[in-house]
């Protein structure tokens, strides 16, 4: 009986731990990108939108100022979402925006800009996703908030009412 | 493409075989008292046929058959021949088919050398080793064939993975699952005995063997992976609590065990349960580990294959083999009655009970380390990496009883004993308190627990010492192992202890010096080999007493896949390793350069190698002890 018993907990020890290893199995390791918060922007070389020129991110990224760099692509629909407000936000003199075109065609994203309207000051035309993995991006959209070439605040996802008064708030 | 086609007929044809001969067996089992012969000539044809499938794999490996997708994946043509053949086993596939080698060997080799021993007892352990053949040809030929066809044939190979193309890496897994696959046969022969109810003396002494034999080949092969990552890997270190070096610990700690328990039931019929259970628990431990690093449910240096249908396999696979081995042992063995399982306290066995119980805890910690962060993933989908502090922390602490324990241990008498020789007991104690107090004291930290940390191991040393000159005292093997055990106690300690570390950062012609060192950044130059190219760098580093010594870490670009690795250079003397190694810092025009001053590195190998040859000496020794 007490044998019985013994062989019973341990059995369901063992299907406890397997049951376990089962469904570590489902969460498959994939890439997480890192956060890059509080450090100073990536260095990279990218393309200019409307002119044939590489840049580099000294170039764009002058220091003691705000910076907003969004990454973005015709082809998303939460982008179109928050575009408004990054309209609204390409008024303030105080934050400049950057836009990362990415994995897009130039047809498409001149249709998308033309339709509602151009909030960067400069568009880096990112065709295979380059720069987006140096920003550690996850998707589109993403919004990078930059001072003084830190990395202050990251937006994984589209912006919305409430994020719009963060940024708002922080660049004052 | 032909070697392809061959290889893998070879393979179904084997499967194929395998049932044959559960059917023959059986039948045999069932009737007769003879063997039939039958059975053994399936057994080496088999083997043959695993034989003629993997030299089909090295064959398509040394011609570069890119048409196997194996081959492809993991080779190039302009790999070295030694590489090429190396690279066999370097990766998932390849080295699941030398598992199967290794398996349908031991079987075989087992049949062989059991003539004397009841033909039920021979039978049953070649059924329950090859349901675990069945289950890994099944998983070979479905899930990871090593002989799957690519068309249209690529011109080129995908290459092997840099940091696998070192010496002591191309050999470090056959040796390791030599040891893993060693114990499958314990773990058949001991269900199949569990089954008959024969686990007595005379099977002990006779599975001691294969357990002596596995122990060897799992510590050499731990021994391997461990020196190719101080000299591979650019860490500076030789163990990191990685969950891919756990899982190969943790077999051996069970298969440690094991071998100390068998000596009791080979002297008298106590201990069986431990014995059953340790000789399950290794093979399933072995078997956890494939599934642990063969699933990409770990991350690690070591995961080749991240595929979930795999890993769902050998999960599913490894619990039908733990659910039936507790259910042959829970409904067949019956622990032995007349005899008195209580020991007298001061014993041999009552010491190797003590062993026992401080192996099992290593073990569940070791466990515990590796296999938490798994469900708290699943739990909480938190990510955390459970690190050496964490080892360190539960197992230093009781690392000092279990010395202690081990220095006195071997002293004692069966059944009843006194501890003779009190007074060198004691003087040995006191003379490495007073040692160790004497080379601690001048490090600050944890000044207390190093002290006793280093006097208990010196005191096993002292004692094994001036055992080897005491001619009464005739177990040599055991004591060359303790001994090196000790060794490899002290070494680790010291090597703890006296490390130093500078980590700066030269452009070349700079020096950095502090009251010690000097480190003069010489000169860099390029070099171009088969593999790779590197940035050879040359510095001097001149020490105190005015020494230079000249030393060139490399940085190795490898053209297939394309790779950075840091090359250490190391100066290895008696006494201590000089570590240097170089990184490229991003956008910047200096190197990073790490050197370290290492001691007893030289000593923590011979060590292990001085513990492995304990075993083999026992191996090679007719009777234990009289």
């Amino acid at each position: 009986m007490k044998n019985k018993l013994l062989l019973i907990f341990i059995t369901s020890i063992f299907i406890i731990i397997f049951i376990f290893f089962y469904k570590g199995l489902q969460n498959t390791n994939i890439y997480t990108p890192e956060t890059k918060i509080n450090n100073k922007i990536p260095l990279f070389n990218g393309e200019l939108f409307y002119i044939n020129k590489t840049v580099n991110s000294s170039d764009l990224f002058k220091s003691d100022k705000f910076y907003l760099l969004n990454i973005w692509s015709s082809w998303c629909v939460p982008c179109r979402q928050e575009h408004s407000l990054l309209m609204d936000l390409s008024k303030s003199k105080k934050v400049e925006l950057i836009g990362i075109n990415y994995k897009d065609t130039k047809v498409n994203a001149k249709f998308f800009l033309a339709e509602f309207g151009n909030p960067y000051k400069k568009i880096i035309f990112d065709q295979n996703g380059v720069n987006a993995i140096e920003w550690g991006a996850y998707g589109v959209p993403e919004s990078f908030l930059i001072n003084d070439g830190i990395i202050i605040k990251r937006y994984i996802g589209p912006l919305n009412k409430k994020l719009f008064k963060e940024i708002k708030s922080l660049i004052k | 493409m032909f070697y392809s086609t061959i290889g893998h007929y070879s393979l179904v044809l084997g499967l194929c075989f395998s049932l044959i001969l559960v059917y023959f067996s059986i039948k045999n089992f069932q009737n007769s008292k003879i063997l039939n012969t039958k059975i053994l000539s399936f057994t080496f044809l088999q083997f043959f046929l695993v034989v003629i499938s993997f030299l089909c794999l090295i064959t398509s490996f040394v011609l570069s058959d890119f048409s196997n997708e194996t081959v492809f994946n993991n080779s190039h043509t302009t790999k070295p021949l030694f590489y090429k053949i190396a690279g066999t086993w370097g990766n998932h596939e390849g080295s699941l088919l030398l598992w199967l080698l290794v398996l349908t060997l031991f079987i075989f080799i087992f049949f062989l050398k059991t003539k004397n021993k009841p033909l039920k007892y021979r039978i049953l352990t070649l059924i329950f080793q090859q349901i675990i053949i069945i289950g890994f040809f099944i998983f070979l030929i479905e899930t990871s064939n090593p002989f799957n066809y690519l068309y249209p044939i690529p011109e080129e190979g995908l290459g092997l993975n840099p940091i696998l193309q070192d010496p002591a890496l191309a050999i470090h897994p056959p040796i390791l699952y030599l040891g893993y696959v060693g114990s499958s046969i314990i773990f058949s022969s001991a269900l199949a005995a569990t089954c008959l109810n024969i686990v007595s003396k005379e099977w002990a002494s006779h599975i001691k063997k294969w357990i002596v034999v596995s122990w060897v080949f799992l510590t050499l092969g731990i021994l391997l992976g461990s020196i190719w990552a101080y000299y591979e890997l650019g860490w500076g270190g030789f163990w990191f609590w990685d969950p891919v070096e756990n899982v190969s610990l943790m077999p051996w700690l069970a298969l440690t065990t094991l071998l100390h328990c068998i000596l009791v039931l080979e002297k008298k019929q106590v201990l069986t349960s431990w014995v059953i259970i340790l000789s399950i628990s290794t093979f399933t431990l072995s078997m956890c580990g494939t599934f642990l690093v063969r699933s990409g449910i770990l991350n690690s240096v070591h995961t080749f294959a991240n595929d979930p249908e795999r890993g769902l396999f050998i999960l599913v696979f490894l619990f039908s083999l733990i659910f039936i081995s507790l259910f042959i042992f829970f409904f067949f063995h019956k622990s032995s009655q007349n005899i008195p399982n209580s020991f007298f306290w001061l014993s041999k066995e009552t010491s190797i009970i003590i062993n026992n119980w401080f192996m099992m805890y290593f073990l569940s910690v070791v466990l515990i380390g590796t296999i938490y962060p798994i469900f708290l993933e699943v739990l909480s989908s938190q990510k955390i990496s459970v690190g050496p502090p964490f080892y360190h922390k539960l197992i230093i602490p009781f690392l000092i009883p279990f010395l202690i324990a081990m220095a006195i241990g071997p002293k004692l008498k069966w059944i009843k004993s006194n501890i003779e020789d009190r007074v060198y007991l004691i003087l040995l104690l006191v003379i490495s308190i007073i040692l160790s107090f004497l080379i601690v004291k001048n490090f600050d930290s944890n000044f207390l627990l190093n002290t006793i940390l280093v006097s208990s191991a010196l005191y096993l040393f002292f004692i094994t010492l001036r055992d080897f000159f005491i001619k009464k005292y005739s177990n040599l093997s055991q004591n060359i192992a303790h001994f090196g055990f000790s060794l490899l106690i002290l070494s680790i300690l010291f090597n703890n202890l006296f490390s130093s570390e500078i980590v700066t950062n030269l452009k070349v012609g700079e020096t950095f010096e502090n009251s010690k060192t000097k480190i003069v950044f010489e000169s860099i130059g390029q070099k171009k080999e088969k593999n790779y190219e590197s940035i050879v760098t040359n510095f001097i580093i001149e020490n105190s007493n005015g020494v230079n010594e000249n030393l060139s870490p490399e940085l190795r670009i490898y053209n297939k896949p394309n790779i950075v690795t840091s090359e250490a250079d190391i100066k290895t003397t008696l006494m201590s390793d000089k570590f240097i190694v170089i990184n490229i810092v991003q956008n910047q025009d200096y190197f990073n350069v790490r050197y370290q001053v290492k001691p007893f590195m030289l000593w923590i190998w011979f060590s292990v190698l001085l513990i492995s040859f304990g075993g083999l000496m026992s191996f090679f020794k007719k009777e234990y002890e009289k």
